[in-house]
Parts: C-alpha cells; sequence; structure tokens
C-alpha cells in the first residue's frame, strides 16, 4: 500500500499519511475538474453543433487552464450586505466534503487513502457536509436567488439520499461488504464477474441477479444525478429562473472551489458505481502485467482502468445533461417518492429473496 | 505525547469552542453553524474511541438530517417570513453557578475514581458484529425502535394531509 511506503519513506506515520492523503487532490481531482470542464465545454458544443472552445492551445486543450489561471487573478470580493464569516468559509466546507470522500476511494489495490471497512456508508456520511455548505452558501450570499437554490437543492439532495441508500444497501446485501477496496478486489479477472452482471458467484443465482443489480445501479444513478445537482435535476442552479443559485454571489477563486467541488462530486458518485457495479479498479478483460510478466505493471494498469471507467461515467452525466430537459420542483419530487423508492425497495425485497438461496 | 493525544485534543477544542459559539451567538444561524463543528468534533472522537460505525451515524443522522432540519427552520423562519429572532442569555449567574457544579462533580469522580483500565480492542469488522447483535440480542428493541419510527412518520403524514384537506375545504 503507497500510504505505508510513503510512512516508512519519510520515517513517520503522520507525515507519511498526511503526504499520501494530498495525493488524489493534486494528482487526480485538479487535472480532472480542468478537463473534465474542458470535456462539458465540448460535450455540449458537439451536440449542439457547434464548435466549442478552440483558441487556446491545439482544439483548445489549454482554454481552462487559462480560466483557472484568470480566476486566480481575481479579485477576492465578498458582498458588502453579505454574512462574512459565513460567506468565506461554505466554499471551503462544501470542499472538505467532496474531497474527504476521496479518502475511502480504492483507486487501486496499492492505493485507497484509508481501508475502513465502512467505505460506501463513510461516503454518504461526508458528503451531508456538502449539504450544509450549501446552506451556509446560500444563506450567506444574502441574495433571494441564492437562498432559494440552497433550499432547492438540499431538498432534492436529502430526497435523493433515500433511494441512493437503498439502491446500494440492496447491492450491499449481495456482496456482504461496505469496504469498496473487497468490493473492488471479489470482481477479479473478467467483465463477468463485476456486481452488474450478477458477480463472482456460480450457479443459477447469477442469472437471477443480473436484472435486479441492473435496476439497482440505475436507480443509484438517477439519484446519484440529483445528489449532484445535474440536469434533469438541475432546478437548484436553473440558468433561467435562479442566475446560478446558491454560489449567484460567489466571485474568483470561490467560484472556482465549488465548480472543483461540483465536479468532484460528479467523480465520487461515479466512482461509488464503478466500485459496486462495475468492478471498481479490476481490467475487464485481463492485465497486460501478467501476460508480460512485469507486475509493476499491473498496479498502474488498476488506475487506469478506474480512473477510465469512473470518467466514462462522468461522461455519461455530460451526455445526459445536454440532451434532456429539467424537470419542474413537483415532478422531481413525485419521480423520487413515487417512482425510484417504491422501485428500491421492491428491488431490495426482491434481491434478499434471492440470496436466501 | 503522541500524535494521537495531539489529534484527541484537537477535536476536544473544536468542540468546546463550536459548543461555546452555539451557546454564546447572538445570532441564532451562527448557533446553528456551529452545531456542524461539534458534531464533526464528536464524530472524530469516536473514531478516535474505535467507534467508526458510531461516528459515521453520527454524521449521517445529526449533520445530514437534525441539523439540516434545524438550519431550514431557522432560515425559513428568520429571513423570508422577516420575523427578528433575538437571542438572548438569560439568568446567567445561576447558569454559571449550576454548570460549575455538575463541571466540578464530574471532574471530582473523574480524578478520585479509581479506573479500571482494560487493554484496548482493535475490532475489525464493527458493522457485522453490530448487525449480528440486533437481529438477535437487542432484536426487540430494535424491532420497538423501529416501530416508534413508523408511528412518528404516520404522524407527521397525517399533519400533512389535515392541512391539505382544510385548504381545500376552503377553496370549495
Amino acid at each position: 500500500m503507497i500510504p505505508d511506503y510513503l510512512a516508512e519513506f519519510f520515517g513517520n506515520k503522520f507525515i507519511g499519511y498526511l503526504i499520501a492523503a494530498a495525493l488524489p487532490l493534486f494528482l487526480w481531482i485538479l487535472p480532472y475538474a480542468l478537463y473534465a470542464v474542458y470535456a462539458e465545454r465540448k460535450v455540449s458544443a458537439f451536440m449542439q453543433d457547434r464548435i466549442g472552445p478552440n483558441r487556446v492551445g491545439p482544439k483548445g486543450l489549454f482554454q481552462t487552464i487559462a480560466d483557472i489561471l484568470k480566476l486566480i487573478q481575481k479579485e477576492d470580493i465578498v458582498p458588502a450586505s453579505a454574512d462574512k464569516p459565513l460567506f468565506v468559509m461554505a466554499p471551503y466546507v462544501i470542499f472538505a466534503g467532496t474531497f474527504a470522500a476521496f479518502a475511502a476511494l480504492p483507486f487501486s489495490s496499492i492505493y485507497i487513502g484509508s481501508n475502513i471497512n465502512l467505505g460506501v456508508f463513510y461516503i454518504m456520511a461526508v458528503s451531508s457536509f456538502s449539504v450544509v455548505g450549501i446552506l451556509m452558501a446560500g444563506w450567506a450570499g444574502n441574495n433571494k436567488y441564492s437562498l432559494y437554490g440552497a433550499m432547492r437543492s438540499v431538498a432534492q439532495i436529502v430526497s435523493y439520499e433515500v433511494p441512493a441508500l437503498l439502491a446500494i444497501v440492496s447491492a450491499v446485501m449481495v456482496i456482504g461488504s461496505l469496504n469498496l477496496n473487497e468490493i473492488s478486489e471479489m470482481q477479479t479477472a473478467y467483465f463477468w464477474n463485476w456486481w452488474i452482471f450478477g458477480g463472482p458467484v456460480v450457479g443459477i443465482k447469477k442469472f437471477l441477479l443480473i436484472i435486479p443489480m441492473t435496476i439497482a445501479f440505475i436507480i443509484f444513478f438517477i439519484a446519484s444525478l440529483a445528489e449532484v445537482n445535474r440536469t434533469p435535476f438541475d432546478i437548484p442552479e436553473a440558468e433561467s429562473e435562479l442566475v446560478a443559485g446558491f454560489h449567484t454571489e460567489y466571485t474568483g477563486m470561490k467560484f472556482a472551489m465549488f465548480f472543483l467541488a461540483e465536479y468532484g462530486n460528479m467523480f465520487v458518485v461515479s466512482a461509488i458505481s464503478v466500485s459496486i457495479f462495475f468492478g471498481g479498479w479490476q481490467s475487464p478483460f485481463g492485465y497486460l502485467g501478467n501476460s508480460l510478466g512485469i507486475s509493476w505493471l499491473i498496479p498502474v494498469e488498476q488506475v487506469f482502468w478506474f480512473l477510465f471507467k469512473g470518467s466514462l461515467l462522468v461522461l455519461v452525466q455530460m451526455w445526459l445533461r445536454w440532451t434532456l430537459p429539467r424537470l419542474r420542483v413537483d415532478q422531481l419530487m413525485t419521480v423520487c417518492w413515487k417512482y425510484l423508492t417504491p422501485y428500491a425497495f421492491i428491488n431490495l425485497v426482491l434481491i434478499g429473496i434471492i440470496t436466501l438461496f | 505525547m503522541t500524535t494521537y493525544d495531539l489529534i484527541f485534543y484537537l477535536f476536544a477544542l473544536i468542540i468546546l469552542v463550536s459548543a461555546f459559539i452555539v451557546v454564546a451567538a447572538r445570532n441564532i444561524i451562527y448557533s446553528a453553524f456551529s452545531l456542524l463543528f461539534t458534531f464533526f468534533g464528536v464524530a472524530g472522537i469516536y473514531v478516535l474511541l474505535n467507534a467508526d460505525f458510531i461516528a459515521v451515524v453520527q454524521v449521517i443522522i445529526y449533520v445530514g438530517g437534525i441539523l439540516v432540519l434545524i438550519i431550514f427552520g431557522v432560515m425559513l423562519t428568520n429571513k423570508i417570513t422577516e420575523v427578528e429572532i433575538k437571542t438572548e442569555s438569560f439568568q446567567v449567574l445561576p447558569s454559571i453557578i449550576i454548570s460549575g457544579i455538575i463541571g466540578g462533580t464530574l471532574v471530582a469522580i473523574f480524578t478520585k475514581t479509581n479506573w479500571k483500565v482494560a487493554e484496548p480492542q482493535i475490532l475489525d469488522k464493527t458493522v457485522t458484529e453490530i448487525g449480528r447483535f440486533l437481529v438477535s440480542h437487542y432484536m426487540i428493541l430494535f424491532e420497538l425502535a423501529g416501530i416508534i419510527l413508523l408511528v412518528a412518520l404516520i404522524g407527521s403524514v397525517m399533519i400533512a394531509r389535515k392541512e391539505k384537506l382544510e385548504t381545500e375545504e376552503v377553496e370549495k
């Protein structure tokens, strides 16, 4: 494991673990967020028959880097009527919630921030810090649009946590573990051992599991779209109604923090789906390192597959955002309470019956 | 002093300072938001005590549920309806005396008692053990808690429905 190695290297457990904990931030979240914004703009441009950013660098590849450099230079404005301490604190609370979730994500068999037994449950818990941060930001801006955006956002996140957790619980019932690293380890070798295809179970049970697991994944995916405030569930920041939702009053680097947190959250929910349903860091076709006999290549491949599958799901989120129209508030609640939650319950019972055999 | 001691005092400091703000803040919204840090600190202490499951449940219920409810309540009543909510401290002297007595008693008990110290056990799978206990040893209590929650749920639904019926009658 990399954290232990670093602890040995620096001769101090504390310093080694701190550096290991900062790795995903600098090696993945920052570059990923920059290029996810670029990808979002390119995807939207492609769908709307436009070109998208194409001036800075080849094909506009450096556009978002230029954007973030601009944002860093901006003056740090706090509105005169804003609640200053809360206004300053809110972006950090939101980002802390997102970044804390990365601690339990297994990037490969040799790197996981904290190999705790409560993995998924922990991620669901720390995401509630972001909820409070959203309320803080919406309140502190002292702007009615911010406040409405925050209220809508929180109402939505709290409601959609129910089907998301139920879908995860139904999957965890089959798997028998909450530790994302263990869950990834189980789905070895080939893609038909992924939990969405019944997992490494043998016999008729595997085929019986395919449909309920697929349903669980679809429910979790829809609910996670709502939890990260993406279209079709983006009424919290509906541009045509609320300016920009809870971060209307923010500028410069603080605004960039919200962006970073939003894109970070998109990856976190995708990574949960990947770890539980799509094999985590396992390769779908076996490892190149195994066939070539190079053992150090295997963890690198695992990191690649984890990030690749996660980014692919993020791409699906972007694709949906530019395809579907926004839901109304009442439709939003109907989808959650009248469709997703009952289906998730039925699925839970179904999977329970299947696992009994 | 080991690193763990340092972490413990850090969390203790977070709890004390934020809890003081909860009590002393003039603006009720600050009280509500600083509860976030109190709950966070308590969760940290639970983690140091090897109770990881309770720590996560603490965060998910108190921060994700109760705190959000409190903040919602404060926001909806304070800013939208333009009702001024004032928080003031009443009876400062008696409360200081009473809490001083309670605190002194606790410190006295803490220092005077001859505590039995057990070797810390590191539990590997807390969730599995808790789950097993919930459906075997504490079965009845677990079911009772479920029934109480169900009653509360039905009650809140009934209250919400009643208002809707009344407005419909007014409309007719």
